[in-house]
């Protein structure tokens, strides 16, 4: 599996994380504050939740004032969508392996 | 991506001139398995839980976490897969033909939200998967 795609597999692998990330897909952007409210979880949980999203492009922030606002990069979720594509090849990768040792092994 | 979550589905199949209790013995002999998957340490009773172990890469343990879900010989052959937290089904089908065997895999993605990694999630891979759909249609 491509590293990039581990990458934002794992951020998502996370039910809350999910629910961050779909409430500014939906929504657009919002300040900490908003999502601790939607979230039901500790405001520092959601702050650690956005920096798991963050270094997997996730989300973008940007800082105005005292607010931190953040905003959802659906872009980064294209790994994600190819991955089909690559178990796909690495499925039949393993067939081909696979008959080459159906031709070695003896009935 | 026009298609549902539901319908998610990984399938590679091909015609092998070999008969299905050669192909059987492939897909449920470890050492076997060990050289055209991987190293595992799999044994063919339903409930046994076993990893397959794949070189690790970065942001990646390599490891694959899988329960045997139904041994059929020579037929059909189901486990688990689960990894990076996302679960989902591997399904062998095995058809006798003329020449052979027709071989049948379809791994089907993203359903498990019963898997215990996400008992009780409000937002489960299949709802969001589900909605990514939608994301990624209106990026266009």
């Amino acid at each position: 599996m491509q590293a990039a795609a581990d990458h934002v597999f794992r951020a998502l692998a996370d039910p809350t994380r999910r629910a961050i990330f779909e409430e500014l897909s939906r929504q657009g952007e919002q300040t900490v504050h908003a999502l601790t409210r939607h979230a039901g979880v500790s405001q520092p949980a959601v702050s650690k939740h956005l920096t798991v999203l963050k270094r997997a492009k996730l989300v973008r922030h940007r800082r105005e004032g005292r607010e931190t606002h953040y905003r959802a990069q659906p872009d980064a979720l294209s790994p994600m969508v190819d991955w089909l594509d690559h178990y796909g090849a690495f499925w039949r990768e393993r067939f081909d392996r696979l008959e080459n040792l159906l031709e070695r092994m003896d009935s | 991506m026009t298609d549902t979550a539901s319908s998610r589905s990984v399938v590679v199949e091909r015609e092998m001139p070999h008969p299905p209790a050669k192909i059987w013995r492939a897909l449920t002999e470890g050492p076997l398995i060990e050289e055209w998957l991987m190293s595992n340490d799999f044994l063919p009773v339903v409930g046994h839980r076993f990893t397959f172990r794949a070189t690790p890469v970065p942001g990646w343990s390599g490891v694959i976490e899988c329960e045997v879900k139904a041994v059929e010989p020579p037929e059909r052959l189901i486990y688990s897969w689960g990894t990076l937290g996302v679960g989902t089904v591997v399904t062998w089908t095995l058809t006798p033909t003329e020449g052979g065997t027709h071989l049948r895999m379809e791994q089907s993605g993203f359903g498990p939200d019963q898997e215990p990694n996400y008992k009780g999630a409000t937002y489960g891979w299949k709802k969001f998967i589900g909605n990514l759909e939608r994301v990624v249609g209106g990026m266009e």
